[in-house]
């Protein structure tokens, strides 16, 4: 429960408001492992904590990398930080992304806006073939073509995944897709019955594709989601993040939807 | 070669309609092709077809003065577009430009409008459909106005 103490290794400014830090511990050369969709606290002295989603390689174990929105009090102190400067860590936290369920079946990705963060590990993951998924597509909706996250790196990704971006406003200078994720969902051509889908973004936006996935035949418990709620101690001790039965810290943040449909459509829970 | 009937029947908005509908709409029916930049359609112009893409990408554009046109959806293969030919005054209300080459079935809308005047089962069965992807693109435009990935949140209503 003591935050470790590392140091910011690389700063990467992604768009306005969202930035990636790449950091090392203090001391030490070899991290422990983290799986996909894990998070870590990290801690901005003198200011606070907060629950960031690993977004980096699992199998970088020198550097864990967190892409971060700055919106509070917290992650605009971690926004402030340079390289060299100290940060508190506690973690790797949470269960994954079940990817032991991916062997033989299609996996569909899909992501909204900085919701990309937490499945770009599985990505990676996936990426080695030796889960042995029989496709893997991702769908990615941001809002601009600007705040699309890792897009050199979605390029070069896209000779061997099949990747559908889509934005929410395009300008001059975007050839692609205008619109909602949902869109291209409801047009693509899905074994319902042979697929597994990881979804992470607003919850507006994962109702949405849940819906249109049901429709395409994927039962309820292929469908996983990564739920954010505000977690503090990230041992399911305090009850911050309290979810129905649930406390997303300990038992999430990944849950399939046919554990938590009924928390999922509560409103205001 | 496929007869334009093989191609609609093939396409899921005219699955499980009429055989002597969708031939007499199928006769309404020719395909084109549309050069990257060509419009499709022009904000204000007469709307007397509607369009089933068969490939590429087609933009939905508002020209803004001083400004230029901004897209507000993209569409692609198998997606239709076009129902200001079913409602008076018949003009559309947005332009439509091939972003790249398109290959597109262009629909006679103003025959199949006399058509349904007098042949009210296939009027609703057309009405239904396009009913279906009217509302599909109304939640898409919903979902879009939200601003879901926006970074400023409105504050939480006190009252909910």
């Amino acid at each position: 429960m003591i935050p470790a103490l590392f140091r910011i290794d690389e700063r990467k400014e992604e768009f306005s408001g969202t930035f990636t830090l790449g950091i090392r511990r203090e001391g030490e050369s070899a991290l422990p492992r983290f799986k996909p969709g894990q998070f870590n606290m990290l801690y901005a002295f003198g200011t606070g904590e907060v629950a960031i989603s690993l977004s980096g390689s699992p199998a970088d174990t020198g550097v864990y990398q967190h892409t971060i929105r700055s919106q509070g009090l917290a992650t605009q102190a971690l926004a402030r930080l340079q390289k060299g400067d100290a940060i508190g860590v506690r973690g790797p936290f949470g269960c994954g992304w079940p990817i032991d369920t991916v062997a033989g079946r299609e996996v569909l990705i899909i992501a909204g806006g900085v919701g990309m963060a937490p499945l770009r590990p599985l990505l990676y993951s996936l990426r080695d073939k030796a889960h042995g998924a029989a496709r893997v597509r991702l769908f990615y909706g941001a809002r601009h073509p600007d705040e699309i996250l890792y897009r050199s790196e979605l390029e070069r990704w896209a000779d061997s995944l099949d990747i559908t971006l889509t934005v929410d406003q395009g300008d001059s200078t975007w050839r692609g897709r205008v619109g909602v994720i949902t869109q291209p969902l409801e047009t693509a051509d899905i074994n319902g019955g042979k697929a597994v889908a990881f979804l992470c973004g607003p919850e507006v936006m994962m109702r949405f594709c849940i819906q249109t996935l049901l429709t395409k035949g994927l039962s309820e418990s292929d469908i996983y989601l990564s739920m954010e709620r505000n977690m503090k101690c990230a041992t399911g001790l305090c009850g911050h993040c309290q979810w129905g039965p649930n406390f997303v810290c300990k038992d999430g943040p990944v849950f399939s939807y046919g554990s938590v449909r009924s928390w999922f459509n509560l409103r205001a829970l | 070669m496929k007869s334009m009937a093989d191609l609609l029947h093939e396409h899921p908005f005219f699955k499980g309609m009429d055989e002597s509908h969708l031939d007499f709409i199928a006769g309404c029916g020719e395909n084109h092709i549309y050069n990257a930049g060509d419009y499709i359609a022009r904000e204000n112009e007469p709307a007397d077809h509607f369009y089933l893409i068969r490939a590429g990408q087609v933009a939905v554009e508002c020209f803004v003065p001083n400004y230029g046109a901004i897209c507000l959806q993209t569409l692609h293969d198998n997606d239709i577009f076009g129902w200001s030919w079913l409602f008076p005054p018949y003009m559309w209300t947005f332009d439509a430009r091939a972003v790249d080459e398109v290959h597109a079935i262009r629909l006679d809308g103003k025959c199949l409008r006399e058509k349904c005047e007098t042949d009210t089962a296939m009027g609703a069965e057309l009405l239904k459909r396009f009913a279906r992807i009217v509302t599909q693109r109304l939640q898409a435009t919903r979902m879009q106005l939200m601003d879901i990935y926006s970074q400023q949140r409105p504050p939480l209503d006190p009252g909910q």
